[in-house]
Order: C-alpha cells, then structure tokens, then sequence
C-alpha cells in the first residue's frame, strides 16, 4: 500500500488470513512456524466470516487468503464469498496443489479477484528437493485455469540455493503463463528456512546475476509484467523495511485464531500473543501488548535511535533479531551498523564454500497430523 | 505509449473504492493499493467511462475551472499523463488506440 513514513498513525490495509496449516507440499523455507502441529484447531467459517466483518470496520481493504494450501480447506468458496461481502480486494495465495480447473471457476464465481501459484523450480527434480514431491504439470495447468477466467496472476518463487540459477527460466515461464506479476523473492532465513539455512544460502555472485537477470526483465517487460525481485536481507547490508513497520499496515491471523503482525512473529516467544476468538480484531491491533512492543522508536536501541534510516526501515526485522540473538528488540543482525552483524558475515561466508552434494539435504516442512 | 488519441480503460482487475477511513479513493489491484489524489481519483473515475486522454483533460480542465481553482490547463494535462502512464507501467490501464480523425462517442 501507499508508503508513508513511521509519523503517521498505525493502521491495517491488508488481512493476512492463515486458513490452514495443512498443505500437501513441503517447502523447506516454508514461512509457517515451526510448532505447526499446536496450531490444527482451525476457526470455522463462521469465525473466519467474523473476522472478515472486524478487519473491514478496521479499515482493511484486502484480504490474502493463505496458509499452508487455502484449497485443502472444503469451505473456500464460502470464505471468498464472506469476504467479498465485506468488499475485500480477495487474493488466493496457493501452491495450485490439489489441482482442480473446476473449483478455480467456483472461486472466481463466488467473487475472487486474483490468484497467486507458487513455483518451486522450472527443473522438476529441484522442485522435488524443495517441497518433497513435484507438481509442476499440475501448478501450470492451474495457471491456465487462472488466466482462462480472466483473473489476474501472480507467479511467486522463493529463491535459494537450488533454484537461484533458473531465474531467466522462471521469467520465460511468466511470460508464457501470461502473469501479470512475478515475484522473485529470496528466502528470508526464519522458521523452516532458518533451519535449513546452510542448504538455501546461495552464494553472492548468484544473487548477483539473478538480480541482474530480474532488473533487466523489468525493463523489457515493464506494463506487460510487473517483476519484482527482493533480495536477501543477508546480501543488502541494511534490513528490510519488515512488513512496512512492526504492526502498522498488516495483520495477519493464524489458522487458530492467533493475531500477529507478521508470519514469523509467533517464533518471538517472549511476547505474549493472543487470539481472535477471545477479543476484537480492533482491540488487538489498538491494545494488545505484543503490538504494540516495537511500534514507533520508543523501543529502539543504539545505533537505531539515532540513525537516519529509521523511518526507512522501521529498525529491520523483530522476528529476526529474536531468531539470532534471543532479543526482540536487538538491531536486526542483518543490518551492517548492527553489533551482532558478525553472524550473518559468517553466514554468508559459508555460503561461498561449495557443498560436499548439491543440493544438500534439508529438512522438509511436515505436519506430523498431515492430512 | 499513451498518447492524446488514446482510450482508456481500467484493467480488470482493478477495482475503485472510496476508503472509509480517510475519504480518499483507492485503486485496489492484487495485493496492492494506491491512494488517489483528486486528479488521479477524477481519472480513475473517468477511465470507467472508457474516455479517450484528451476528453478526460478537457473534463477536468472545465471542472477545475469551474471551480475556481486556477491550475493552469498544462499542469493538469502533465499531472494526468504522468498518472497515466503510471497506472499503464504497473499494467493497470487497457489503453486502445484510435486514429486521429476517429470521431469521439461519449
Ligand atoms: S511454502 Fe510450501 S509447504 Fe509452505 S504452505 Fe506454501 S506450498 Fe505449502
Ligand atoms: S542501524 Fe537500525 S535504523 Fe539504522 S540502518 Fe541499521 S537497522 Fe536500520
């Protein structure tokens, strides 16, 4: 949404709606939260409904329906309508996994505005390291359905260490799909991702040529599709303006009903979070304590409080400073000011050291309960 | 490229919506928002309609005149062609062409 700086007032656009954890693929980056298995008690569709009426009266005004994989929730036609009923600009993010052409056109019936598919990898057999099976015949079919419906398409693949090399591959793909956008977006090393770090981390000169690759499909492609590429915080020598400032323009609702600010934030063990089915999406966002615990520069530390970028970047990640140092409110180690920029210097440097096999063996994303 | 002769029309999946919180106009587009000023929220607006570029000027031109509000025709005329090929970078305009004698339907 409209970037404004840290001045004025905190307030949600976008509803984040984590429908489901289950999912039939296992990405090995995926931002789900590593204790996936505490969180299977999922809000029914009443609930959801609800917390699509509260988000709208908050002044929200879209809507990502996501999880784990939206599809393999039965009621998905039903929540596309509540939200639709609330005027919610209504995003599906899916693997496209369970393919079904004929579901797709139930969805877009009952209101859906735009559909993003995840792509793993064009080369089958990377795309089976990284998710534990490959669907990429499906997916593609399902891309077809997309835009045989006239919705809009987003294309978005996570990059790393095993894909990194296929970029102008996946830009072909797009242009062949006829995406209206194509987000190419490195791995943010938290959660499943941070597990597996030293298996995703590509080396600089990869995310090099991969960048170059986007900036110059950019160009070329500018008003036909909109590609984006975002770097590795990890390469960028300054953090990134998470989530455009901690609880200020997303909010973001798991599977059971938790509220947070972003995906990761339920990894912050040291904040206390709470859920839509015992109070308000208003006062949540407005009162809750862990919302309001990096609001603003009050919480800042040195060198953040006094730096110029602070209203650029919010003073980078919680989730990971709390990830690498057990500190939510230590500066974001990504950030070259930050004292503890040491580990991710050290991070990067194993990164240029090749694999005894590429790719290496990761630890795939599972739901013990998995449906 | 859009030019004056061009028609205009909002891509499909762009839709307009008045911003309860801050009575400002938005065009909403997958995962994204942008706020409108009142020139942008008046094209917006008239893109709907299908109007060709020059038309759309002319309108608001006469609209701001008739307000009183003084703003030079050749400010305005910028303001909305940078807004328009704003919206047609991001993919959100279906710009048609029309020859320069084609006569103009409203
Ligand atoms: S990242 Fe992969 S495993 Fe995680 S929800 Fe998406 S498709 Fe499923
Ligand atoms: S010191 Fe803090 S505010 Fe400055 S660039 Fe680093 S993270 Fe951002």
């Amino acid at each position: 949404m409209t970037a404004r700086g840290m001045t004025d007032s905190p307030r949600p656009y976008t509803l984040i709606a984590e429908l489901t954890y289950r999912c039939p693929l296992a990405c090995g980056y995926c931002s789900n939260p590593l204790t996936l298995d505490r969180h299977t008690d999922e809000l029914d569709t009443s609930a959801w409904s609800r917390v699509f009426a509260e988000a709208a009266a908050l002044g929200i005004l879209q809507v990502n329906l996501t999880g784990g994989e939206p599809l393999v929730r039965a009621d998905l036609e039903s929540l596309v309508a509540a939200a639709r009923e609330r005027d919610l600009y209504t995003n599906l993010i899916t693997s496209g996994i369970p393919a079904d052409g004929a579901r797709l056109a139930r969805l877009a019936a009952a209101g859906l505005d735009s559909v993003q598919i995840s792509i793993q990898d064009t080369d089958p057999q990377g795309a089976a390291w990284i998710a534990g099976r490959d669907d990429s015949e499906a997916k593609l079919e399902m891309a077809a359905a997309t835009r045989a419906l006239g919705l809009p398409l987003t294309l978005n693949v996570v990059l790393h260490r095993g894909n990194i090399a296929r970029v102008p591959e996946l830009i072909a793909l797009a242009e062949r799909l006829g995406a209206a956008r194509l987000e190419l977006a490195n791995t943010q090393y938290l959660g499943w991702a941070l597990a597996n770090r030293e298996a995703l981390l590509p080396a600089r000169a990869d995310v090099e040529e991969a960048r170059r690759q986007a900036l110059a499909a950019r160009e070329r492609l500018r008003g036909k599709i909109e590609v984006l590429f975002v770097r590795p915080d990890y390469y960028a020598d300054r953090p990134r303006a998470c989530m455009d400032g901690w609880a200020r323009r997303y909010l973001l609702v798991t599977p059971d009903g938790i509220a947070l600010p972003c995906h990761q934030a339920l990894g912050i063990t040291s904040l206390h979070w709470q859920n839509v089915r015992a109070h308000s999406l208003a006062d949540l966002w407005n009162d809750a304590p862990s919302f309001r615990a990096f609001r603003g520069e009050d919480w800042m530390p040195d060198p953040c409080r006094t730096c110029d970028e602070r209203e650029t970047d919010f003073g980078g990640c919680r989730c990971q400073a709390f990830a690498l140092l057990g500190d939510a409110a230590a500066t974001d180690p990504a950030c070259a000011l930050a004292p503890r920029h040491d580990l991710v210097v050290a991070a990067r440097l194993r990164a240029e050291t090749p694999r005894a096999t590429e790719p290496s063996p990761i630890r795939l994303r599972r739901l013990r309960s998995a449906s | 490229m859009i030019d004056q002769t061009s028609r205009l029309r909002l891509a499909r999946q762009v839709r307009l919506k008045l911003d309860p919180r801050s009575g400002k106009q938005m065009l909403l587009y997958p995962e994204r928002g942008l706020e409108l000023n009142e020139i942008a929220a008046r094209v917006a607006g008239l893109c709907a309609q299908e109007r060709s570029v020059a038309r759309t000027v002319a309108e608001i031109v006469d609209e701001m005149v008739a307000a009183a509000a003084g703003t030079p025709r050749e400010r305005i005329e910028t303001e909305v062609l940078e807004f328009l090929r704003a919206l047609e970078d991001r993919g959100l305009l279906a710009v048609q062409k029309t020859g320069p004698h084609e006569p103009e339907d409203t």
